[in-house]
């Protein structure tokens, strides 16, 4: 495809879709999914073929809607407006609704001038549940890869650095790293050989943000890849994705065959000097092979366990080669970046925090699902005004960074979530898990459980992190039956201090985190649980 | 090839360009303490025992994988470095059961004499007491897998050096355990040699030759250096 060709097909679909009376859009994401979207969707193609309205209304699939509490989620583009929880029944009534049916989808239909939806700002998501993640023609027509277009038809490899660094990305796979600096040092190693790698293993428990992405928008992470392998000098990209996500993996190999047959990847992209092909790596589900050197060693075929950085990955990565690992939200960043500029993208968001982050929210909390906030945007907003707040109970913590991040109790509700101030109080961004807790969470029960994960995933290659998980674990579970002592209560911290400041990787070096929070915001419910009873 | 100058523990030091510093300061007379760490073979960083704290890093490097650099100053043996290296130490002998009034290396085991050095005389943490096995399918020598510290250096030696990889690890975090070939009884490797050089580097008894009693064992500590400097210069002799 050239770029005149690109956007035809453009105006072509927009004017297609244009014509549709209507175009119903079945979230198919997997809690929709798991509360009966499929069903919902058959229903809905069936009563179009009943009424003969084949060519008038379409019925397809679609990503996150952002609801899931309110799954199975669905946007009826004629008057946009979203319906949750509908019985099939229901659904075929939306093809062509007489003024009794209207009256009865009412009932179902959401406000989307709730907080919910009118706090949010969407630029990864902003097409998830607005494009068919099966179609590439859906994904141009919503201006998909224009953004590559420009990059490698008007900018230079560096002008496109140039736009990333303008734009303040950092890396939303935890740390933060500032993703204009991370091209910049692949960019400028001579290797003629490099890579691209999209971290999509996604293990925090509860995490789901990159999942979505990948379900509902496929086509954004490869047009992410293609532009930074265009401004680093790779013409190979990988996609780690975790084996659990059939449904992600599925999507991606369609997306990869269609932008193949477009020419938008493979030998010549927009039919210039640009070659790029992305291949999907499947990983086993260990969490330690999100960590950038260990995911690595697994591409190669090797065990998943991290190793010493330096050389870090930018000099020697994937077969000793440079290589630029990204997370697939950064990815998903790009293609907008170089469409609106990066300016646009810095006067989102913080002075060190720029754009927006997806959140997973979950626990207890009334608006569980997925949501996308401006950087800077209060706990107290997500949580009472985006999340609905806490139903029957009262706000105790949040956890945000899943294991390797820390517990934040309600007096820092007001503070804006960004990576600076999250790691000021203990916690940190991670990767955008946050969950909500009420008073009747058992604090050191919380530190207990996260720690087990990080015992249970430890890759067993360094002592600190192999060893130490165990102990601390066990000190937690003897606290939390009421066995524990003083004693243990300091060994606990100074076991924390050694797994931080020994461990090989960060997952055994972040490992004490949800633990050091909770002792530092909730000391006395640990010295409650004290054999002697509170009693030093 | 080009000279750098540093400073650890106070005393001017140079190393070769791409030395490591473990190697500078072992040269030097300064010992930093190793456990995974073995002359010839390549470097894992596992045990953070040889962790240094260098002027103007917040982080701490393992000293056996870190590169000497122009004008850097060192610190080995820091108080905080000391809590660190003695709370290591009490992991790994809570981790499994390192019973050492019977082992064949009573005497001569790294792993005790990194104890004595750290002065650790009493292990604050819970033993863990898994119920772990012996091999002594093979006909010269046994693997006791209650007194492995998961360092690697049997791997390595014998990938490495022997070129047999018959050694490799199987499951992980705590449940790691060292397996021959794809979990055979070591007797039944088909890639093993018998050539012993995995039970001359295993720093304590968990690798031994069979028919020693408690602490008989000995391991020849410059077995490893001699083969590697005979391979790279050919001198064949001790
Ligand atoms: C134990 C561990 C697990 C990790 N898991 C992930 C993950 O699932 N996804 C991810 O993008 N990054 C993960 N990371 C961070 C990566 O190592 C790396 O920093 C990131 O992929 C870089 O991309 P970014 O700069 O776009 O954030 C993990 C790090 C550690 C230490
Ligand atoms: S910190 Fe944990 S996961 Fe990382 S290398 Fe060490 S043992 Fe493996
Ligand atoms: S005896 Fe030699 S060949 Fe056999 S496992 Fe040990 S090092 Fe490898
Ligand atoms: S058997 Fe010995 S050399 Fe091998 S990992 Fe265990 S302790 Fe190290
Ligand atoms: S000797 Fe350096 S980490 Fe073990």
């Amino acid at each position: 495809m050239t770029v005149e060709e690109l956007f035809e097909l453009h105006s072509e679909e927009q004017a297609r879709l244009r014509r549709l009376e209507n175009r119903i859009y079945c979230c198919t994401a997997a809690g929709c999914v798991s509360c009966g979207a499929e069903g919902l969707r058959s229903a809905i193609a069936a009563a179009i073929k009943a009424e003969g309205l084949e060519g008038r209304v379409e019925v397809c699939g679609s990503g996150c809607l952002g609801l899931c509490s309110k799954g199975p989620l669905v946007r009826s583009a004629a008057d946009g407006a979203l319906y949750g929880e509908l019985p099939p029944e229901e659904g075929a009534l939306l093809v062509r609704p007489n003024p009794i049916d209207r009256q009865r989808l009412a009932a179902k239909r959401l406000d989307t001038n709730a907080p919910f939806f009118a706090r949010q700002l969407k630029i990864v998501l902003a097409n998830s549940g607005q494009v068919d993640p099966e179609r590439l023609a859906d994904y141009i027509a919503a201006g998909g890869y224009q953004a590559l277009a420009k990059a490698v038809t008007e900018m230079t490899p560096q002008e496109v650095i140039e736009e990333i660094k303008r734009s303040g990305l950092r890396g939303r796979g935890g740390a933060g790293y500032p993703t204009g600096l991370k091209w910049e040092l692949v960019a400028r190693q001579p290797s003629p050989v490099k890579y691209v790698v999209c971290n999509a293993d996604e293990g925090d428990p509860g995490a789901f943000m990159d999942r979505s992405v990948l379900e509902g928008d496929p086509h954004r992470v490869l047009e992410g890849m293609a532009i930074a392998g265009y401004a680093v000098g790779a013409q190979q990209g990988y996609i780690y994705v975790r084996g659990e996500y059939g449904l992600a993996i599925q999507r991606l190999q369609t997306a990869i065959k269609q932008a193949e047959r477009e020419k938008l990847l493979g030998n010549r992209v927009f039919e210039t000097g640009f070659q790029f092909r992305v291949d999907l790596r499947i990983g086993a589900g260990a969490f330690v092979c999100g960590e950038e050197t260990a995911l690595i060693a697994s591409i190669e075929g090797k065990r998943g366990q991290p190793r010493q950085r330096p050389p870090y990955p930018p000099e020697s990565g994937l077969w000793e080669k440079p290589t630029l690992i990204n997370n697939v939200e950064t990815f998903a960043n790009v293609p907008p970046i170089i469409t609106e500029g990066g300016d646009w993208f810095a006067s989102i968001g913080t002075e060190t925090s720029k754009g927006t982050k997806v959140f997973a929210l979950a626990g207890k909390i009334a608006h569980t699902g997925l949501i996308e906030v401006p950087m800077g945007t209060t706990l107290r907003t997500i949580v009472f005004e985006i999340g609905g707040g806490v139903p029957g109970g009262k706000f105790k913590a949040a956890q945000t960074g899943g294991p390797s991040g820390g517990c934040i109790p309600e007096q820092f509700l007001d503070v804006p979530v960004d990576y600076e101030s999250l790691t000021n109080i203990g916690s940190m961004m991670g990767s955008g898990g946050l969950i909500v807790m009420d008073e009747s969470s058992d604090m050191v029960d919380v530190a207990r459980f996260f720690m087990e994960f990080c015992m249970d995933e430890s890759c067993g290659k360094c002592i600190p992190c192999r060893a130490g998980t165990v102990q601390m674990h066990d000190i937690l579970s003897r606290l939390t039956r009421g066995e524990g002592t003083a004693e243990d209560i300091r060994l606990l911290e100074e076991l924390g201090a050694l797994l931080r400041e020994t461990s090989l990787c960060g997952l055994g070096q972040t490992a004490p985190n949800p633990v050091m929070s909770t002792l530092r915001y909730f000391r006395h419910e640990y010295e409650a649980k004290l054999a002697s009873g509170g009693r030093q | 090839m080009s000279v750098k100058t540093l400073t650890i523990d106070g005393k001017m030091v140079t190393g070769m360009a791409g030395e490591t510093i473990f190697n500078a300061a072992w040269e030097a007379g300064i010992r930093i303490p190793r456990l995974c760490h073995v002359g010839g073979v390549s470097d894992v960083g596992a045990c953070r025992l040889c962790l240094v704290e260098i002027e103007g890093q917040k982080k701490l490097l393992a000293a056996c994988l870190t590169p000497v650099e122009e004008g850097m100053v060192v610190h080995t043996n820091t108080e905080r470095l000391r809590a660190h290296r003695r709370l290591i130490l009490e992991l790994l002998f809570a981790e499994r059961n390192h019973v050492c009034s019977v082992c064949v290396m009573n005497g001569q085991c790294e792993l005790q004499d990194l104890a004595a050095e750290a002065g650790l005389d009493h292990v604050r943490l819970r033993y863990q007491f898994p119920k772990l096995g012996v091999d002594t399918s093979h006909e010269r020598f046994g693997l006791d897998h209650n007194r492995c510290v998961l360092c690697t250096r049997c791997i390595r030696v014998c990938d490495e050096v022997e070129g047999a990889h018959t050694w490799d690890v199987s499951g992980r975090g705590a449940r790691s355990v060292i397996i021959a070939d794809m979990g055979e009884p070591w007797g039944q490797s088909e890639s093993c040699t018998s050539c012993g050089k995995c039970v001359q580097v295993c720093p304590t008894g968990a690798l031994f030759s069979k028919g020693r009693g408690v602490g008989e064992m000995r391991k020849d500590r410059r077995f490893l250096k001699y083969i590697v400097t005979a391979r790279e210069k050919h001198q064949w002799i001790r």
